[in-house]
C-alpha cells in the first residue's frame, strides 16, 4: 500500500515531463495511473468483504512512536476507490478542459500529487501519518485553486482556504497529539480497542474539541463555510475533485475514522449533530441565493457536508450507515454535476444561470447527463441517492427528544435539494436559447465522458442495491462502528413515514422552484449576511493581522543597522551581565608572568580602537578597525592556535576589501553626530566590553565539566586520519556542525545577493 | 581601479593564489590549513581580480557562476556525509581508504576530505558572491 502513494507521487512529478513528450494525449494516459491504482484497491474487495483488512508499516520517527502504517478497512476502501476512481475521470476530464492551457502538465502534477496525499490520508493508520497526508492536501488545495496565479481573485480565494484549513490543521495537530498521549499510543487501531479508559483520560474532551475544529475546517462546516464557494475560483476539474467529491469529505472521513473513540460522548453528539444541522440549513439557504452554476454547487455540497456530519454526530447505527451511503451517492452525483457545469462554462463562456437557456438542443448528450446527475441531487428515481436519502429520513425519525428537530431540517434541505436539481437542469437546458460569450457547441468527449460514468454507477447502484451493500457500504460501516454490522439496502422501503416524508420534500421543492426569482429578490435586500458573516470576519482578522504586522516591523525592522546593533548588545548584555553579576566577578587567584610583547601588542590594539572611534575618514576607520583584527590575530598565534590566526588573518583582508566595495553604496561618512547620542553610544560600547571582559574572567574561572580536548588530542590520528585537530573537529568529530553552518552561510550569501539585486532594480 | 601596477601583480598573484589554496586545502588535516582557509584564499584571489578590473572581468576569467560553487559545495559535504549512511553508518562518519600512488607513497583518501572540499567551494562562492554583487551594485 505504501507502493500505491508511492507511485501516486512518482506519477504526479513525471507528469509535466511526460506531458512534454505526449503532448495533448497526455492527460488520457496519465488517467490511467489513477485507473490502476483503482484496479489494484478493487481486487481487495473480496478480501474486505470476508472481514480480512491490509496492513503494512515502515518505521520512521519510532522514539517519537511515528511509524508509516497503512491500514486497509471498508471506511479506507471506500474513500480510495473514490479518490482514484472520480481522480481517473477527473484527470480525463482536465485533458479536455485544460487543452491548450500553458501550464498543463504543472496541472497534472498537483492534481496527481494531491491525489497521492488524499490515498496517504484515508490509509493512514497511525495519527501522525494521518495528520502529514492531512496537510499535504491542504497544500496541494492551495495550489490548485491558486492555480491562475495572474488571477488577484484565486490567489486570495487560495490563501484563504489555506489559512482556514491550516488554522484547523494545528487545531488537529494538538487534538491528536493529546488523543495520543491519553490513549498511549498513535495508532488508530490501537485507540479504537481502547475503551473507556480513554474516555475518563483528562485530554479526552481537549482532543475532542480540537480534533472537531481540525475536521469541522476542511469540510467547511459552519462557521467554517466561507472558504469553500470562494476556492470556486479553481479550474473546474479542481472543484469537481477538491471541493465536492473527495478533499472536503476529508473531515467526514475524520469524523467517521475517530467515531469509534468519541460517538458515546455527550460532547460529541451535541457539537457535531449541532454543527452538521446549522451547516445542512445555512448551506441549503445559501445557495438559493446564487445564480453562479459553481456557487450553487459549493453551497449545496456545504449543505450536504452538513448532513453527513450530522448523521456521523447522532450515534446511531442507522444514522452511520445512512451518514456512508448519503456520502457514496454524494459523491457521485456532486462530481458530476460539476464537471457539467464546468463543460458549459468551457462551451458558453458563462457559468450564470440567468444568462444560460435552450442548450438542450445544442449539447444533448450532456444536458442528460446533466438531467441524470440532478435527479439523483433531487434524491428521485431508482438512484442511490434515494436509498440514501430513504435512510437519512429513517434515521431522523428515529431519534428522541429535542433532536426531532432534525425531521423537519432535513426535509427543508431536500426540498431545497430539489429546487437547485431543477434550476440546474431547467434553467440552462430548457426554454429559449440565449445569447452567450461563445457560440455554444457540443462538448468532446472527455468532456462528457466523467457525468456520464458517474451518472450511470448511481444509477446502477441504486437499481441494484446488493454489491453496494455488500461490498462497499457492510465494510465501512464495520469499520465505523468497529462491531460486526449486516447492511441491506432496499430500493424499496414500502410505505412507510419516511417515503411519505419524501413526497413531502419532493411538492416543497417544485414550490421553491418556481418562487426561487421572488425569492433571491427578497433575500437581495437582506445584505446583513454579507456584511457580518465569517467572510467579512476573516477579511477583518487579516485586516488587523497585517496591520499589526506592519506596525512591528516599523518599529523594529526600521532600516537602521545601529539600531538593530543597538538593541542585539543591549539584550545581550542585560541578559548575560545579570546572570553574570549573579555569581559575582572575582580576578582570577594566579595570573601568568606578562611578556613585553604582549603588553605592547594589547596596547596597539587599544590605541587602534581608539582611533577607528575617533576617525575622520571611513578609510582610515576601517584601516584601524583592520589593526584591531590582526593584533587579535596575532594573540591566537601567540597562544597557539596557528588556524584561527590564520582565519582571522584571511578574513581581516577580505573585509577590507568588501568594505571598498561596499564604499560605493554608503552615504556620506558623519564622524561627528550631536554629542548627546554619542556617549549614550560610548556607554553602550563599554558595557559590551566590559561583559566580554567579565566572561572571559569568569570562563577561566569555571570548569564545570572535563575537558573533551584531551580525547580529540588522543584520538584524532587514530579515528579520524589527521594531525591538525582544529580541522579533525571540524570535518569529522563535529562534522554535522559544520554541515549546519555552510548552510547558514548559503543561505545568507542567497539573502545578500537578493538584497543588493534588488537595491540594484529599485534604483534603475 | 585602474592601476597598472596593480593589474600586472594580479598575473603573477592570480596563479599564486590559487596554488597557495589548494595547498591550503589538501594539508588542512595535518597542518595549519583546511577548507575554510583555502577558500577563503582562493576568493581572495579573485576579489584582487575584480579590484584591479571589475567584476565582469573577474566572472569570465572564473567561468562558472558563484552560486554553482555555493549549491556543488554543499552537494558534495552532504554526499560526503551520506557515504556514511550508505554504509551502514551514522551520516557523517569518516572513512577512509588507501590509495598506493608508485613513487610517491601510500596516500590516505577519506569522506572528510570530501567534505572539507566542499566547505572549500561553499567558502570560495559566497565570498565572491559578496564580492561581485557588491561590485555590480556600484
Amino acid at each position: 500500500m505504501i507502493y500505491t502513494i508511492l507511485i501516486g507521487f512518482i506519477g504526479a512529478f513525471a507528469a509535466p515531463f511526460f506531458h512534454r513528450v505526449a503532448k495533448r494525449r497526455a492527460g488520457l494516459l496519465l488517467s490511467l495511473l489513477p485507473l490502476g491504482l483503482f484496479a489494484f484497491f478493487a481486487s481487495y474487495i473480496p478480501n474486505l468483504a470476508s472481514n480480512a483488512v491490509l496492513e503494512s508499516s515502515l518505521a520512521w520517527v519510532p522514539d517519537l512512536g511515528v511509524s508509516l502504517t497503512f491500514r486497509l478497512d471498508g471506511l479506507s476502501m471506500l474513500f480510495a476507490l473514490l479518490i482514484t476512481g472520480i481522480g481517473a475521470l477527473v484527470v480525463m476530464y482536465a485533458s479536455g478542459y485544460m487543452a491548450g492551457h500553458e501550464h498543463e502538465g504543472r496541472f497534472y502534477l498537483l492534481l496527481l500529487a494531491f491525489l497521492s496525499s488524499m490515498l496517504g490520508l484515508v490509509l493512514a493508520d497511525n495519527l501522525l501519518t494521518l495528520f502529514l497526508f492531512w496537510e499535504l492536501t491542504s497544500i496541494t488545495s492551495y495550489l490548485l485553486i491558486g492555480f491562475e496565479t495572474q488571477k488577484a481573485e484565486a490567489r486570495s480565494a487560495a490563501l484563504q482556504a489555506f489559512l482556514v484549513t491550516g488554522g484547523g490543521g494545528l487545531a488537529l495537530l494538538g487534538g491528536l497529539i493529546l488523543l495520543g498521549v491519553a490513549g498511549g499510543s498513535y495508532q488508530i487501531s490501537d485507540l479504537v480497542n481502547a475503551g473507556s479508559s480513554l474516555a475518563e483520560h483528562a485530554f479526552f474532551i481537549p482532543a475532542l474539541l480540537l480534533i472537531l475544529l481540525g475536521a469541522f475546517t476542511k469540510s467547511a462546516q459552519f462557521p467554517f463555510h466561507f472558504w469553500l464557494p470562494n476556492a470556486m475560483a479553481a479550474p473546474t476539474p479542481v472543484s469537481a475533485y477538491l471541493h465536492s467529491a473527495t478533499m472536503v469529505k476529508a473531515g467526514v472521513y475524520l469524523l467517521a475514522r475517530m467515531y469509534p473513540v468519541f460517538h458515546e460522548s455527550a460532547w460529541w453528539q451535541m457539537t457535531v449533530t449541532g454543527v452538521g444541522l446549522v451547516t445542512m440549513l445555512a448551506g441549503a439557504l445559501l445557495a438559493l441565493n446564487s445564480s453562479d452554476l459553481k456557487r450553487i454547487l459549493a453551497y449545496s455540497t456545504i449543505s450536504a457536508l452538513g448532513t453527513m456530519t450530522m448523521l456521523f454526530g447522532i450515534g446511531s447505527k442507522e444514522a452511520a450507515k445512512a451518514g456512508i451511503v448519503f456520502l457514496l451517492a454524494h459523491a457521485l452525483y456532486k462530481g458530476a454535476l460539476f464537471m457539467v457545469a464546468g463543460a458549459v462554462d468551457h462551451e458558453t463562456g458563462t457559468r450564470d444561470v440567468d444568462r444560460l437557456g435552450g442548450l438542450r438542443a445544442k449539447m444533448p448528450l450532456l444536458a442528460a447527463f446533466a438531467g441524470l446527475a440532478a435527479l439523483s441531487l433531487a434524491g428521485l428515481g431508482p438512484l442511490l441517492s434515494f436509498i440514501g436519502k430513504e435512510l437519512l429520513f429513517e434515521a431522523a425519525l428515529a431519534i428522541q427528544g429535542v433532536w426531532h428537530i432534525l425531521i423537519p431540517a432535513a426535509v427543508f434541505s431536500s426540498a431545497v435539494s430539489v429546487a437547485l436539481a431543477l434550476i440546474l437542469v431547467l434553467r440552462p437546458f430548457f426554454g429559449s436559447l440565449k445569447p452567450t460569450p461563445l457560440a455554444p457547441h457540443d462538448p468532446p468527449v472527455s468532456l462528457w465522458l466523467g457525468p456520464a460514468v458517474l451518472g450511470m454507477l448511481g444509477l446502477a447502484l441504486g437499481l441494484f442495491p446488493k454489491p453496494a451493500s455488500t461490498y462497499l457500504a457492510q465494510p465501512a460501516l464495520r469499520a465505523v462502528l468497529n462491531a460486526p454490522v449486516e447492511v441491506k439496502l432496499y430500493l424499496w422501503h414500502g410505505l412507510n413515514l419516511a417515503l411519505g416524508l419524501s413526497v413531502l420534500a419532493i411538492l416543497l421543492g417544485v414550490l421553491l422552484y418556481f418562487a426561487w426569482n421572488s425569492w433571491r429578490k427578497l433575500a437581495g435586500r437582506i445584505q446583513i449576511i454579507q456584511r457580518w458573516g465569517p467572510d467579512a470576519a476573516y477579511d477583518g482578522s487579516i485586516a488587523v493581522l497585517n496591520w499589526a504586522a506592519g506596525l512591528q516591523t516599523r518599529l523594529l525592522q526600521n532600516g537602521y543597522l545601529r539600531f538593530y546593533l543597538l538593541i542585539t548588545i543591549l539584550v545581550v548584555v542585560a541578559l548575560a551581565g545579570s546572570l553574570l553579576l549573579q555569581g559575582g566577578l572575582h580576578w582570577p587567584a594566579q595570573v601568568t608572568e606578562v611578556f613585553f610583547y604582549e603588553a605592547a601588542l594589547s596596547v596597539l590594539i587599544v590605541v587602534a580602537a581608539l582611533a577607528a572611534v575617533r576617525s575622520r575618514s571611513r578609510l582610515g576607520a576601517i584601516a584601524a578597525m583592520g589593526v584591531v583584527g590582526y593584533g587579535i590575530a596575532l594573540i591566537f598565534l601567540q597562544f597557539g592556535a596557528p588556524d584561527l590566526a590564520m582565519t582571522q588573518f584571511l578574513i581581516e583582508s577580505i573585509t577590507v576589501v568588501l568594505f571598498v566595495f561596499a564604499f560605493y553604496h554608503l552615504p556620506r561618512f558623519d564622524p561627528l553626530g550631536p554629542p548627546g547620542p554619542r556617549w549614550a553610544h560610548a556607554l553602550v560600547a563599554v558595557m559590551a566590553g566590559a561583559l566580554m571582559t567579565g566572561l572571559v574572567l569568569s570562563a577561566v574561572r569555571v570548569d564545570l565539566f572535563p575537558s573533551i580536548s584531551k580525547y580529540f588530542l588522543e584520538n584524532s590520528v587514530s579515528l579520524a586520519h589527521g594531525r591538525n585537530i582544529v580541522n579533525v573537529i571540524l570535518v569529522d568529530f563535529r562534522g554535522i556542525d559544520t554541515l549546519g553552518e555552510i548552510t547558514v552561510l548559503a543561505v545568507a550569501a542567497a539573502g545578500v545577493f537578493a538584497i543588493l539585486k534588488y537595491r540594484r532594480k529599485e534604483q534603475s | 581601479m585602474n592601476s597598472l601596477i596593480l593589474r600586472a601583480a594580479v598575473r603573477f598573484l592570480m596563479p599564486l593564489l590559487l596554488l597557495f589554496s589548494v595547498f591550503l586545502l589538501l594539508r588542512g588535516h595535518n597542518q595549519s590549513g583546511g577548507g575554510f582557509a583555502g577558500g577563503l584564499v582562493a576568493a581572495a584571489a579573485f576579489a584582487l581580480l575584480s579590484l584591479a578590473y571589475n567584476a565582469v572581468e573577474a566572472r569570465r576569467v572564473l567561468r562558472l557562476p558563484p552560486a554553482l560553487l555555493i549549491a556543488s559545495g554543499l552537494l558534495i559535504a552532504v554526499v560526503s556525509g551520506l557515504i556514511g549512511l550508505l554504509a551502514g553508518q551514522p551520516f557523517l562518519t569518516g572513512l577512509w581508504t588507501y590509495v598506493s600512488i608508485p613513487g610517491i607513497g601510500k596516500l590516505e583518501i577519506g569522506t572528510p576530505v570530501l567534505f572539507d572540499i566542499g566547505v572549500y567551494l561553499l567558502v570560495f562562492g559566497i565570498t565572491l558572491t559578496m564580492v561581485f554583487s557588491l561590485e555590480e551594485g556600484a
